[in-house]
């Protein structure tokens, strides 16, 4: 079978400045995949281009079997931006709506997929309220909540959990490996920080727009002989650096 | 579907922005107001000094609505001093008259120099026909005025008030479309509407409806209020007139949502406002083009305001019929082409497709 993502060669500048150089990804069904690196290691433009609102330079994505940018796959893929993004002078509830009939839901299925969307992110209680009166970490549930809305195959967080308390994160945390379990979704995440990579299946560590190593983290830490994910990141950038001495 | 949803939720959002809606629907109202009284001010009699000078011609002067003052003796800081429009002096050896301006309005100045010269001309004529009584017959006979448009109380008003209204309109539809779409663009909304299946043409179209309808309640409000309620002569059909400022405020929207994708804050936003709404008001038709130089007459050529304030103009003010305005009708609606075109192309920045 087919991987639900494979990315082949893609490089990608923004003007002069290059931000990614020759990019391979792939990334199976049922897998949760985790893009780890800096800020400014290029991770949203990889996810970005993924979800084709980036054009790649040179190589090429597809995903489930479609070459990317394709209008028809983003039914299918459920992206959180790094920002919330929401509209703050419409209730939680509303900003569901909205997003639900984007995605040409009929009125019984919305009203489902709101409530479970919802129930998933504890928002229940608070959808009539508008979100200009939620927290920041109520407004990052609801953009989970969104992302979720029209019940995606492919799930693709940018920096999930950045600036969310402890609990909520392992709340996050556990609904996705849940969604990834049960309902046997894929699930792209970026984030920085280290323990969140080794919740995943897969990891790649993106940096300077390399990907420097991927695989298990376990295979990772293995073939570094080292015992923490920092610590590959260290040895696998400083053999990057080798070896790009060396050409 | 997708444009009716997001039809609603521009609805919403601006229904819920109680401000907004205020500088939308109150503002062009008031300033709309405002200019009525001022350019229907009535205006003062002039105030003028005298030395030296004829009984008659005085009499003369108060028939023509001139305040007159008599002094033994004058000079030019009388005029300051006593705050006179002018001062007319006779010199008492050679009988040579001087009329000395105060000219700090020169509109004042010109209004009062002429009436002067009239009430002595008839002066003149009167005292030539008393010496030459066989000189009645050459006597000018008395002109009859028609007009052409408007009558003998037309006032700048009535001949700026289409311009007005149009250009309110085009104003407040322009910031507030051009701000709301930027408002999506700082916050993300904008990206994120990409990351879903809907097309950028179903952007813009929801867009132009959305806040389309807006423009539309008020058009209806300015038009309706300027001629019912300010009174503004309309010669034409007042369904022209809308029709006229519908079209203009789908090029207002159409050209707002297409600049705010140059702007990247509010404050950028208003930036604009000096570069492509200010301009406009110079060649709507408020100063007469013929007098223009050729360039400049070709540049009018590119401002939607062009079209729409010679239509207004032709509608209200000279109750021109459909067929008269058409041209100007599809020049508004070629703008509108061009920028939605443009706005759809625009919005490859957020997605590749």
């Amino acid at each position: 079978m087919n991987p639900t993502i494979k990315v082949e060669k893609v490089s990608k500048s923004f003007g002069k400045m290059p931000v990614l150089k020759d990019v391979n990804l792939t990334i199976e069904k049922g897998q949760l995949f985790g893009l780890i690196g800096p800020s400014g290691a290029g991770k949203t433009t990889v996810v970005k281009m993924i979800v084709g609102m980036e054009k790649v330079d040179t190589g090429s994505i597809h995903v489930l079997n479609e070459k990317m940018p394709k209008l028809a796959i983003l039914q299918k893929i459920g992206y959180m931006a790094q920002s919330d993004a929401l509209y703050v002078e419409l209730t939680g509830e509303e900003n569901l709506k909205f997003f639900a009939s984007l995605f040409r839901l009929n009125k019984k299925e919305q009203k489902r997929r709101i409530s479970y969307a919802a129930d998933l992110v504890n928002l229940t209680p608070d959808l009539k309220k508008r979100v200009s009166a939620y927290s920041g970490g109520m407004k990052r549930r609801l953009s989970l909540a969104i992302a979720l809305i029209q019940d995606p195959k492919l799930l693709i967080l940018d920096e999930p959990t950045v600036g969310i308390d402890p609990e909520l994160k392992l709340s996050i945390w556990n609904e996705l490996l849940r969604l990834k379990n049960q309902e046997g979704k894929t699930i792209i995440v970026t984030t920085h920080v280290m323990d969140e990579a080794e919740r995943c299946d897969v990891v790649a560590m993106v940096r300077d727009g390399r990907i420097l190593a991927s695989g298990t983290p376990s295979e990772l830490k293995n073939f570094y002989h080292v015992s923490s994910l920092d610590e590959v990141f260290l040895k696998a950038g400083v053999k990057q650096h080798a070896n790009l001495g060396v050409n | 579907m997708r444009i009716s949803a997001l039809i609603k939720r521009i609805s919403q959002q601006l229904l819920r922005d109680k401000r907004t809606l205020a500088l939308m629907f109150v503002a062009p109202l008031l300033v709309l107001t405002l200019m009525y009284f001022l350019f229907n001010g009535n205006t003062v009699d002039p105030k003028l000094g005298v030395v030296g000078i004829d009984q008659n011609l005085v009499n003369g002067f108060e028939k023509a609505h001139i305040k007159v003052k008599e002094y033994e003796k004058a000079t030019s800081s009388t005029v300051i001093d006593d705050d006179l429009d002018g001062l007319l002096k006779a010199d008492s050896g050679s009988g040579k008259i001087t009329l000395t301006l105060r000219n700090d309005d020169p509109n004042t100045a010109k209004a009062l120099q002429m009436k002067i010269n009239q009430v002595s001309a008839a002066q003149v004529q009167a005292k030539l026909i008393q010496q030459n009584p066989a000189a009645t017959n050459i006597t000018p006979q008395k002109i009859e005025t028609k007009y052409v448009f408007g009558d003998k109380d037309t006032v700048f008003f009535d001949v700026l008030s289409p311009i007005l209204v149009g250009f309110f309109v085009f104003f407040f539809v322009f910031i507030i479309s051009g701000i709301g779409l930027l408002r999506e663009r700082t916050t993300g909304t904008l990206e994120r509407l990409m990351s879903t299946p809907i097309r950028r043409w179903e952007i813009v179209t929801a867009y132009l409806a959305g806040y389309g309808i807006f423009a539309v309640i008020q058009t209806f409000i300015v038009v309706v209020y300027a001629i019912t309620v300010l009174d503004i002569v309309l010669a034409g059909s007042i369904f022209h007139v809308i029709l006229i400022n519908l079209l203009l405020a789908l090029v207002a929207l159409s050209l707002g949502i297409l600049l705010s994708s140059f702007a990247a804050s509010e404050f950028q936003m208003m930036q604009f406002i000096p570069i492509a709404v200010i301009p406009q008001v110079f060649f709507a038709g408020i100063f007469p083009l013929d007098g223009m130089a050729n360039w400049l007459q070709a540049f009018a050529k590119i401002m939607p305001m062009y079209y729409a304030g010679d239509a207004l103009k032709d509608v209200m003010y000279k109750g021109a019929g459909l067929s008269e305005i058409s041209g100007d009708l599809t020049a508004l609606v070629i703008f509108a082409a061009i920028f939605i075109v443009l706005n759809i192309l625009a919005l490859k920045k957020y997605r590749a497709l």
